[in-house]
């Protein structure tokens, strides 16, 4: 299976007028909104936590769409409101061409058999009473595929998918690794063959070899059942080796998105820029190297509203326009790489953030 | 004499299944301000290896074998009560899910508090302010703003962030940190990074840091334990164990990375090694790396390997060790 279509359909192309039904997207998302209010006496002076502030996405049939950004920057309220497991506070989420921003708990249920979540956070995920074959059944029992048989052999099929031996399918969550629950998550999200798979960091606590054979895994089941994938992760390797394109959040909002070879190969957004080149190398004699951008400056509040550039703070090359005029997220040198940075230029692209002064450090010792 | 000497640590778990090998004679020894990696497959018994050494471990089901000393002080014989002022002050721990040792009815301020009150005298005064100094250090932001803030209000890597700040609190003479960085973005990875370099430089800190990010490990590590099936395999200083990786497995690990896939270039697919773990419920006297081994023969499946030297300070178990093709 080495010939997995770099570009699975029209999905990473930008929408067309009415195009044919094959290339609506599974999931589009529009100015998403969540805030969330806090009970806290501090919260209610400062003012909710803005953890997204206005996101657009789109993922087609069979697309892998990698979501990265900075710790606590809204990746995982996005995910969840896409699965809606959490209220939105604004914004419209439609999957597979339904609008599911508003419906209530009993309209959503039918559709979860085509929405499923690996969350971020394995081990609260797993119900400690049950048996991992019994956790990974558990979908397949809800939503009444075939008999109990049946059921137990898809069950241990997919353990057996992700690495494990039919006898451990007797375990509790507790007897587990921290790496086999995260296994046994995956596994419980995949069995039913969903539509869309919500994946927060699927694959974080995984060494290399497992995490390897997991991600050829997800890619194989993926060409097999055709599902599209939203793939949250810090992790830049996996992220370049696992999406189609990739969108990069900052503060609550996309910041830039591309396809995966284009945001490699010409990041345009600063913080992009400084995310790429701070990522650590495994080889002992190249990991200080040149080039390698730290931010400073100070951490951006979640409860304040900062006016123009959410990232002009921290930015080595913000200009007086920065700091009081809000930047679209719009092509520029490209229609299908929207970014959001009054610098970048049709000509050039982006600005070269190693010429910036304004909090950077430069590690070259 | 070593700060931490760990001699033929064994940790076995009963479970329905039988009894489960989590760590077999595994033996290491940390100096003062050395940082030791612990890498290896999912489920190789890193966590039990680590855990075991503040006794950290599920206490119905595991018991513990062999000999732990810290700073002469043997912890396998202590009794419970003495354990209790050593975890915390002098060995801390980051775990690897924060969730599992986070209190969901507290608020972060009140449990990163509690630790340094319990091991200091500071008025309440001193502590917030010192809980709010810990968490700027760990780049959270708003970090006064979240004092109040219950850990299912934070994000992944903030979480893990409390973890590190609740560990360092107390200037530990061992940190052992499982997986510390896995929710955080690379440029609090950075940071954090620099957190566990300052505590070695200033207060001589030393740190078990298990981690399957080799990158992590190339930047921060002096020497690395590779684990296999719960066993020791490879034991090197950093650099020699990435210029010139000895055991077939090792070897397997490196060729995974999903960089250097991508480095390859176009086909989308990563190098796997082939093949499973054997069940952790058995402990056979042959290469446990046998069965998925290209460089495996008869005598590999006959007796143990034993760890052998092959080069100043570099151990490996492994009939057929050195780099080079292993398919
Ligand atoms: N239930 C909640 N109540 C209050 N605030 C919340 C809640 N859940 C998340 N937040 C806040 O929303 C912001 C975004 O959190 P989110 O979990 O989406 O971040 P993330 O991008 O997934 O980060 P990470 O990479 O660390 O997992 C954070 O400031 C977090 O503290
Ligand atoms: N409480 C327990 N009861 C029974 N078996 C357990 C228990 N905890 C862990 N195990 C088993 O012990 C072995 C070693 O587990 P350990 O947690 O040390 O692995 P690890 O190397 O830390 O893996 P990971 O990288 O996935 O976290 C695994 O096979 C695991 O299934
Ligand atoms: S001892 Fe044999 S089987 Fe084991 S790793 Fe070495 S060559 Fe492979
Ligand atoms: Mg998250
Ligand atoms: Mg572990």
């Amino acid at each position: 299976m080495n010939d997995i279509p770099e570009q699975p359909g029209a999905a990473a192309q930008p929408p067309g007028p009415g195009g044919p039904a094959a290339d609506d997207p599974v999931l589009d998302v529009r100015g998403l909104v969540k805030h969330y209010p806090g009970r806290s006496r501090a919260a209610r002076r400062n003012g909710p936590i803005r953890a997204v502030d206005g996101v657009d996405l789109r993922i087609g049939r069979g697309e892998v769409l990698g979501l990265v950004g900075e710790s606590g920057s809204g990746k995982s309220t996005v995910g969840k409101c896409v699965a809606r497991l959490t209220d939105p506070t604004e914004g419209r989420i439609e999957l597979l061409g339904r609008d599911i921003s508003t419906i209530n708990r009993r309209a959503m249920r039918p559709l979860r058999r085509d929405v499923h979540v690996v969350f971020q956070d394995a081990y609260s995920s797993l119900d400690p009473r049950m048996k991992i074959g019994d956790i990974v059944g558990g979908p397949l029992r809800q939503h009444g595929e075939g008999d109990a048989a049946q059921r137990r052999r898809r069950a241990l099929d997919m353990l057996e998918r992700v690495g494990f031996r039919a006898r451990m399918a007797t375990r509790f969550p507790h007897e587990l690794s921290g790496g086999q629950r995260q296994r046994v998550a995956l596994a419980r999200a995949l069995v039913m063959a969903p539509r869309l798979v919500v994946a927060d960091e699927p694959v974080s606590a995984l060494d290399v070899s497992v995490q390897a054979s997991i991600l050829n895994l997800l890619l194989d089941l993926q060409a097999d059942m055709g599902f599209s994938c939203l793939f949250i992760t810090h992790d830049l390797s996996v992220v370049e080796f696992i999406s189609d394109r990739i969108a990069v959040m900052y503060l609550g909002r996309i910041v830039e998105t591309a396809t995966r070879e284009e945001l490699f190969a010409h990041p345009q957004h600063p913080y992009t820029q400084a995310l790429l080149s701070a990522a650590p190398v495994p080889d002992p004699r190249t990991t200080r190297a040149a080039g390698r951008v730290v931010l400073r400056g100070d951490l951006p509040s979640q409860a304040t509203r900062i006016p123009g550039c959410p990232f002009h703070p921290r930015c080595p090359v913000a200009v007086d326009r920065c700091r009081t005029e809000v930047p679209p997220l719009a092509g520029v040198t490209r229609a299908d790489h929207p970014v959001s940075c009054h610098l970048v230029d049709p000509a050039t692209g982006g600005p070269d953030i190693t010429q910036g002064r304004n909090g950077v450090v430069h590690h070259t010792s | 004499m070593p700060l931490l000497e760990v001699t033929d640590l064994r940790v076995q778990y009963r479970t329905e299944d039988g009894p489960v090998h989590a760590a077999k004679d595994v033996s290491f020894s940390l100096e003062r301000g050395e940082i030791l990696a612990l890498v290896g497959e999912s489920g190789c018994g890193k966590t039990a290896t680590a855990m075991a050494v503040p006794r950290l471990l599920d206490g119905g089901n595991a018991t513990i074998g062999g000999k732990v000393v810290l700073d002469g002080t043997e912890l396998t014989r202590l009794p419970e009560k003495r354990m209790q002022d050593i975890r915390g002050k002098d060995i801390s721990v980051v775990f690897q899910e924060p969730m599992t040792s986070l209190n969901p009815a507290y608020t972060i301020g009140k449990q990163i508090g509690e630790v340094i009150r319990r091991h200091t005298d500071m008025n309440r005064g001193q502590v917030r302010e010192r809980v709010v100094e810990l968490l700027e250090l760990v780049g959270m932001p708003d970090a006064r703003r979240r004092l109040g803030a219950y850990p299912h209000e934070l994000s992944g890597g903030m979480r893990q962030r409390v973890m590190i700040a609740t560990a360092v609190a107390c200037d530990p003479k061992v940190l052992i940190a499982d997986e510390p960085t896995t929710a955080l973005d690379v440029t609090i990875q950075a940071a954090v990074l620099d957190i566990i370099r300052r505590l070695r430089e200033e207060l001589g800190t030393a740190v078990i840091l298990i981690t399957h990010d080799l990158g992590v490990v190339a930047e921060v590590a002096d020497h690395v334990v590779v684990m296999y099936s719960g066993r020791h395999v490879e034991h090197a200083p950093t650099a020699a164990l990435f210029d010139k990786p000895q055991h077939p497995y090792t070897l397997g690990l490196m060729d995974a990375l999903p960089a250097r896939a991508a480095r390859r270039g176009g086909r989308r697919r990563l190098t796997e090694i082939p093949g499973m773990v054997p069940p952790p419920t058995t402990d056979p006297d042959a290469c446990q790396f046998a069965p998925r081994c290209a460089r495996a023969d008869a005598g590999c499946t006959a007796k143990r390997p034993a760890l052998s030297r092959v080069d100043d300070g570099h151990l490996v178990a492994c009939y057929h060790p050195g780099p080079g093709g292993t398919a």
